[in-house]
C-alpha cells in the first residue's frame, strides 16, 4: 500500500462515477427471454432475437423504461419530451448484433442530483444522465479438449436490461465515491428498480479519477478504474489510484489516459487498455425502434408510485422514531430491514418503535448479513408479526434478551413462529418466584463457601451465585429477579427456603394470564395460548 | 379443362375462383407451376432453393380444406367448417419468397455466401401470414446479395435472366421474384424494396410491383439491409392480384416496433369489378407529373411510353398537374449515405460466431477477417465501407446527419406536392432492362437505375409500378406514388390504367424469351455471361 499521504495535500482528487445496474424485469430488454440467469445452464435463456439471428428486431421492455424513469424522477432529473435509442457499434464475440442498443444524446433522464452523507457532512452530486441499454453475453475462458485455451459464450445474459447512471466529476474523495454508490444502491432498492447486488454483477461501479493542484480549475489526466466488486474495493481502489497519481505527479512522471483494473487481492490497479485502443463506436440512431415520447400522465403515475426514498426515510427514523443518525442510516439502508421494521410496527403498535428498530438494526441485520457484509437487501424468512411478538416477549420479561436473540436466529433461518420456537427450545423466562426460590435453595446449599464469603461482605460473589442459578435453569431464569431474590434471601441471613414472595411481581407478564408461565422450565406452553 | 400450362397463365384471383369451383385442384395447380420451374429454371435461374415436397403437402392440405368447404356449401352448415366464400383468397395459390424471408428449417441466404449454411429457427411474420392464408411456397428466389443491387447480378449464386431477353437483367434486387412471376413460374411473389428493389424489377420484367408505405408490412424475419428504408411488398401480373397479396401480408405486428397500427383496407375487394367502372374512377383525379423525374439519362423510348400513359390517363378524365420535387437530385447521394450506414451495422452480426459461415483465423480478429472477407461479395463490402466511413468520428455530422436533414427536405417535397395532387405519375426506371454485365463495373451507373424510385423510400411512401408498354421490345414501367397509407388509391389508379389500356396490343404479348426457356439447349445466365464475356 502506498502511504505517502503528504503528497495528497497538494492535489485535489476529481472523481466521476459510472454505475451500471441490472434492472429488475422478468424478461430481457428486447425479447421475452427470462432474465433469471444466475441458476440457468448456459445458453438456455435465448431466442432468435437475443442471439441476433438474421431478420430479428428488438421490442422495448416497458418495465425497464419505467424503472429508468422512476430512477430519474427519484434523482430529481429531467425527463425529455423525446428519447431515443442508438446503436453503439463494435465487434466482440459477446455482442451478438455487433452493436449494443444504448442511448447516446437523448437519454431517458438527465441533469439530476443525489444527496448523501459522508463523515465530512452531506454531499450533493450532480447526475449527468441515466440511460437504458442492453447487457452483453458472458465469455468463459477455459482449456479446451486439446489443451488449447478456448473461449465459450453464454448468451443467457445477452440483452438483459441495464441502466447506466453517470455523475458529473464532482466527487473529491474515495469515501464520497463509495458513499454515493451506496446511496444510489439504496435508492434503487427502495424503488425496486434493481436488486443491485455487486457480488453477482447486478451493480458495476466504474470510477474516473484525476488529480489537479488544489486551487486550480483544469482537470488532470483521467484514469478509468474498473473491476471493483464491492463498496469496500471501490473505496480502496480509488484511494490507491489517488496515491498512485499523486506520487507520479510529484515525481514529474506523465500520467496516461487509460483504463485500469482493480486487483483486490494485491490491492493495486493495473493497466487494462490505453487510450490508443479506444473504439470509435459510430453511434447512430437505432432505426428499428421509434423515438419514445413519455407522456405526462404516464410519468405522473410513475411519480405517484415512488416509495419513500432512503434520505427521507432516514430523516423520519431519526426524527420520529428517535434513532441515532447511524442506526437510521443502517435501517433505511436495507430494504428487507425496512420492510421487517415497518411490518413489526404495524403488527403491534403498542411496542416502542425504537426497541423494534434496535432489534432490526442489531441482531436481525447481523444474522441476515452473516454471509457477507455487503449482501443485498436482506432476504430472510423473518416476518414482522413474529418479530413484534418476540420484542413484546422480551419487553415483558417472558423470555430473556439473550434467549430472544437465540429465538430470532432460529426464526430468521426457518421462519417458524416465535412462540413455537420458545416452546420447543424451552426458553420461556422464569420470573415466577416459586421455581426460582427452589433453584436458589439448591445453589445456596451447594455453595456454602460462596455464601459465607457473601455474608462476609464480598458482594462480587452475588454475580457468581446468580450465574449458578441461571445455569441451573438453562438460562431461563429472569436474572434480575434471581438477583433480587438472592439479595433478599441473604439479607435475611436465613439459609432456609424463602417464603411469601409477592405474587404481583409477575402480574404484567403476558404469559401469566394464560397459565403457570415459567412455573416450570418445561412448560412454557402457555405462551402459545395467546396466539 | 384448362391445360397444365394454361393453368399457369391464369391470374391468381382466377386461380382462386377455379379452385373454389372445383375446376382444378390445388395440387394440379401447383404441379403445373412446378413442371414449368423444373423445365425452365436452368435457363432462367429465378430460384435459389426449392422445396417441392413441402409445397405438395401444403397443396394437399389446401385441397382438403377446399373439399370440406365445398361440402358445407352443398349441405346445411355445421358452423365449424368455413364456407367457400370465407376461405382466404390465397388458399392453394403458389407464392414465391425472396431469399431474405426467413422460414423455419429452410435455407435463407439473402443471396450471400456468408449465409450459405444458415437455417432459420423461426418463421418471418409474412411467412406465418402466408401459411395461415393457405398460400403454397415452392421456394425462394434469387436476389442481389443482401438486396444491394439493381440487377440481381450481385447474387453469390449467379445472375437471373430476364424472360423478355435472357441476355438482359431482370432488375434487382428482387430480380428472381420478378422473373419468376413474369415467366409464369408463380402468379405471385414477395420482394423487398429499399431503394426500388420491387418497382424497378417489376418495370424491367413487365410485372406489377408495389412498395408499401414504410411500416405497412412487418419486417420481422426479413433479413435487414437498411432498416429505415426496407419494406416488403408484392409482385403480381395484374393489379388485383398484387392487391390480394398485400392484403394478406399487411398490418401491425408487435414484433416489429416500426410496423404501424394502421387499419388495412380490403384492397382487392374494394377494386371496381368492371373495366368501365374502373376507367370511370379516373374522372376528377388530380395526378402530379414531377418535372425532375424526366431528365438526363432517360431513354427516349421509356419517356415516350410514360408520356403516352399519362396522356391516356388524362383522356380518361384525370387532371394532370406539373409538380416540382426540387430536392430529387440529392436523393441518390443521401440514399447512398443512409442506406450503407444502416447496412454497415445490420451486417455486422455476420461474424461467424453463432450461425452461417465461420472460418477460423489466428485469433478473434483473424476469424472476423476470414469469415467476412470470404463471405461477402464486392458490392456488399463496398457498402459496408461506405457506411462505416459515413458514421465515423469526425465525419458523422458532415455525412449521416446532413443526409438525414436532406431526407427531411425530400419528404417535404412530397408533402407539398400532395397538397396539390392525389398521386404522382412518373417513370419507374429511366431505362429498359440492360444487358447482363453492362453496369457491373460501374457502380454509379448501377446506382442511377434507382434514381426515380429511391426518393420514395427516403420519404417512406407507397409506390406502385405497372407495365405501360414496350420500348425496343422490352417492358417499360409506370410508377404511381401515393400519400402514406394510400396504397388503396394506387391500386385503384393502377386498375383504372389497366382498364383503359385493356385492348392495347402489348398486353397480349408474352415475354419474348419464354420459348427459349423451354429449350434444354438454352444456356443458364452464368454460362451466358461467360459466353458474352468471350
Amino acid at each position: 500500500m502506498i502511504a505517502e499521504r503528504p503528497a495528497r495535500t497538494r492535489y485535489e482528487p476529481v472523481i466521476g462515477i459510472e454505475i451500471h445496474v441490472q434492472l429488475r424485469t422478468a424478461s430481457k430488454m428486447f425479447c421475452g427471454c427470462s432474465t433469471d440467469s444466475v441458476e440457468a445452464p448456459p445458453n438456455t435463456l435465448t431466442c432468435p432475437v437475443c442471439l441476433a439471428m438474421p431478420g430479428t428486431l428488438p421490442v422495448i421492455n416497458r418495465r425497464a423504461v419505467e424503472h429508468v424513469l422512476a430512477t430519474g424522477l427519484a434523482l430529481e432529473a429531467e425527463i425529455p419530451e423525446v428519447t431515443r435509442w442508438d446503436r453503439k457499434n463494435y465487434f466482440y464475440p459477446d455482442l451478438p448484433k455487433s452493436y449494443q442498443i444504448s442511448q447516446y444524446d437523448l437519454p431517458l433522464s438527465a441533469r439530476g442530483r443525489l444527496t448523501f452523507d459522508t463523515s465530512e457532512g452531506p454531499v450533493i452530486v450532480s447526475i449527468t444522465r441515466a440511460h437504458l441499454e442492453e447487457d452483453t453475453a458472458r465469455l468463459i475462458h477455459q482449456p479446451g479438449a486439446d489443451g488449447q485455451r478456448v473461449s465459450l459464450v453464454d448468451f443467457n445474459r445477452s440483452g438483459v436490461p441495464l441502466m447506466e447512471v453517470v455523475t458529473e466529476p464532482e466527487l473529491h474523495s474515495a469515501e464520497a465515491a463509495r458513499r454515493y454508490a451506496e446511496e444510489l444502491r439504496m435508492l434503487l432498492l427502495a424503488i425496486g428498480a434493481s436488486d443491485a447486488a455487486m457480488e453477482n454483477g447486478q451493480m458495476r461501479v466504474e470510477a474516473n479519477v484525476s488529480l489537479r493542484e488544489r486551487g486550480t480549475e483544469p482537470f488532470g489526466t483521467r484514469v478509468e478504474v474498473k473491476n471493483m466488486n464491492s463498496f469496500r474495493s471501490v473505496e480502496r481502489a480509488i484511494e490507491f489510484e489517488i496515491d498512485r497519481q499523486a506520487q507520479a505527479l510529484d515525481a514529474g512522471e506523465p500520467l496516461s489516459q487509460e483504463t485500469r483494473g482493480w486487483d483486490d487481492a494485491r490491492g493495486v490497479t493495473y493497466t487494462m487498455r490505453s487510450k490508443e485502443d479506444s473504439h470509435d463506436y459510430r453511434y447512430f440512431p437505432e432505426p428499428d425502434l421509434p423515438p419514445l415520447r413519455p407522456d405526462r400522465a404516464w410519468l405522473e403515475r410513475i411519480r405517484a408510485g415512488l416509495p419513500e426514498l432512503p434520505a427521507a426515510r432516514r430523516a423520519r427514523y431519526r426524527d420520529e422514531v428517535g434513532l441515532s443518525a447511524y442506526d437510521a442510516a443502517v435501517l433505511a439502508g436495507d430494504a428487507g430491514a425496512v420492510a421487517l421494521f415497518e411490518s413489526a410496527r404495524n403488527a403491534d403498535p403498542g411496542l416502542s418503535a425504537k426497541r423494534i428498530a434496535n432489534w432490526v438494526t442489531g441482531e436481525y441485520l447481523r444474522l441476515a448479513k452473516g454471509a457477507g457484509p455487503e449482501s443485498t437487501t436482506s432476504a430472510t424468512r423473518a416476518d414482522g408479526v413474529q418479530l413484534a411478538r418476540l420484542v413484546r416477549l422480551v419487553e415483558e420479561g417472558a423470555i430473556s434478551g439473550t434467549n430472544g436473540k437465540q429465538v430470532l436466529e432460529r426464526h430468521v433461518a426457518t421462519g417458524e413462529a416465535v412462540d413455537a420456537i420458545v416452546k420447543e427450545l424451552g426458553l420461556a423466562q422464569i420470573s415466577d418466584e416459586r421455581p426460582l426460590v427452589a433453584a436458589i435453595d439448591d445453589v445456596v446449599a451447594a455453595n456454602p463457601t460462596a455464601v459465607s464469603d457473601l455474608l462476609a461482605g464480598k458482594t462480587q460473589v452475588l454475580g457468581f451465585l446468580t450465574g449458578q442459578v441461571m445455569k441451573a435453569t438453562r438460562g431461563q431464569a429472569n436474572a434480575a429477579k434471581v438477583r433480587e431474590l438472592l439479595e433478599r434471601r441473604l439479607a435475611s441471613g436465613a439459609q432456609g427456603p424463602t417464603e411469601g414472595a409477592p405474587a404481583g411481581s409477575t402480574g404484567d407478564d403476558p404469559g401469566s394470564t394464560g397459565g403457570p408461565l415459567g412455573s416450570t422450565g418445561d412448560d412454557p406452553g402457555s405462551i402459545g395460548s395467546r396466539d | 379443362m384448362t391445360s397444365s400450362r394454361g393453368l399457369t397463365r391464369l391470374s391468381a384471383h382466377r386461380m382462386g375462383a377455379g379452385l373454389r369451383a372445383g375446376e382444378f385442384s390445388a395440387r394440379e395447380l401447383l404441379d403445373a407451376h412446378l413442371s414449368l420451374i423444373e423445365a425452365q429454371d436452368g435457363a432462367l435461374h429465378a430460384w435459389v432453393s426449392l422445396d417441392f415436397e413441402r409445397a405438395r403437402e401444403a397443396a394437399d392440405r389446401a385441397d382438403t380444406t377446399l373439399v370440406a368447404a365445398r361440402g358445407v356449401s352443398a349441405a346445411p352448415r355445421d358452423g365449424s367448417t368455413p364456407t367457400l366464400d370465407a376461405l382466404p383468397r390465397l388458399l392453394g395459390i403458389p407464392v414465391a419468397l425472396k431469399d431474405l424471408v426467413v422460414t423455419r428449417g429452410r435455407p435463407s441466404t439473402a443471396g450471400s455466401r456468408i449465409l450459405e449454411s444458415f437455417i432459420s429457427p423461426y418463421d418471418a411474420h409474412i411467412a406465418e401470414r402466408l401459411d395461415a392464408a393457405g398460400a403454397i411456397v415452392p421456394g425462394k428466389t434469387n436476389m442481389d446479395e443482401f438486396a444491394m443491387g439493381s440487377s440481381t447480378e450481385h447474387s453469390a449464386w449467379g445472375p437471373t435472366g430476364n424472360p423478355w431477353a435472357l441476355d438482359r437483367v431482370p432488375g434487382g434486387s428482387s430480380g428472381g421474384s420478378a422473373a419468376a412471376v413474369a415467366a409464369y413460374h408463380v402468379p405471385l411473389a414477395i420482394g423487398t424494396d429499399t431503394g426500388g428493389s420491387i418497382r424497378q424489377p417489376a418495370a424491367l420484367t413487365g410485372t406489377v410491383g408495389l412498395k408499401p408505405t414504410y411500416g405497412r408490412v412487418s419486417r420481422f424475419g426479413i433479413i435487414a439491409f437498411a432498416s429505415s428504408l426496407d419494406q416488403i411488398g408484392p409482385f403480381g401480373r395484374d393489379v388485383r392480384d398484387t392487391a390480394i397479396l398485400l392484403g394478406t401480408i399487411a398490418g401491425r405486428d408487435e414484433r416489429d416496433s416500426t410496423s404501424a397500427p394502421v387499419a388495412v383496407p380490403d384492397y382487392a375487394g374494394e377494386l371496381p369489378s368492371s373495366d368501365d367502372e374502373a376507367a370511370a374512377s379516373l374522372r376528377g383525379v388530380r395526378l402530379g407529373l414531377p418535372r425532375q423525374y424526366f431528365v438526363k439519362g432517360m431513354e427516349p423510348g421509356v419517356e415516350a411510353r410514360v408520356r403516352e400513359a399519362v396522356a391516356a390517363l388524362a383522356d380518361a378524365g384525370a387532371e394532370i398537374v406539373d409538380v416540382d420535387l426540387p430536392h430529387t437530385d440529392y436523393g441518390l447521394a443521401t440514399y447512398y449515405i443512409v442506406a450503407p450506414a444502416e447496412a454497415s451495422a445490420n451486417l455486422a452480426r455476420y461474424d461467424g460466431i453463432r450461425f452461417g459461415r465461420s472460418v477460423r483465423g489466428a485469433d478473434v480478429l483473424g476469424n472476423y477477417l476470414a469469415t467476412r472477407g470470404g463471405g461477402f461479395g464486392a458490392e456488399v463490402k463496398r457498402r459496408i465501407m461506405l457506411g462505416t466511413y459515413a458514421l465515423s468520428a469526425g465525419y458523422y455530422d458532415a455525412y449521416y446527419l446532413k443526409a438525414q436533414k436532406v431526407r427531411t427536405l425530400l419528404k417535404r417535397d412530397f408533402d407539398e406536392a400532395f397538397a396539390q395532387v392525389d398521386a404522382l405519375v412518373a417513370p419507374t426506371s429511366p431505362t429498359v432492362a440492360f444487358p447482363l454485365g453492362a453496369r457491373l463495373d460501374d457502380p454509379v451507373a448501377m446506382y442511377l437505375s434507382d434514381a426515380c424510385t429511391l426518393p420514395v423510400n427516403m420519404a417512406g411512401l407507397p409506390g406502385l409500378s405497372i407495365p405501360c408498354g414496350l420500348s425496343e421490345g422490352l417492358p417499360v414501367g409506370l410508377q404511381l406514388i401515393g400519400r402514406a397509407w394510400d396504397e388503396a388509391r394506387l391500386f385503384r389508379l393502377g386498375r383504372a390504367y389497366e382498364a383503359i389500356t385493356a385492348d392495347a396490343k402489348w398486353r397480349t404479348l408474352e415475354p419474348t424469351d419464354l420459348r427459349a426457356l423451354d429449350d434444354p439447349a438454352t444456356p443458364g445466365p452464368m454460362e451466358r455471361v461467360a459466353i458474352m464475356g468471350r
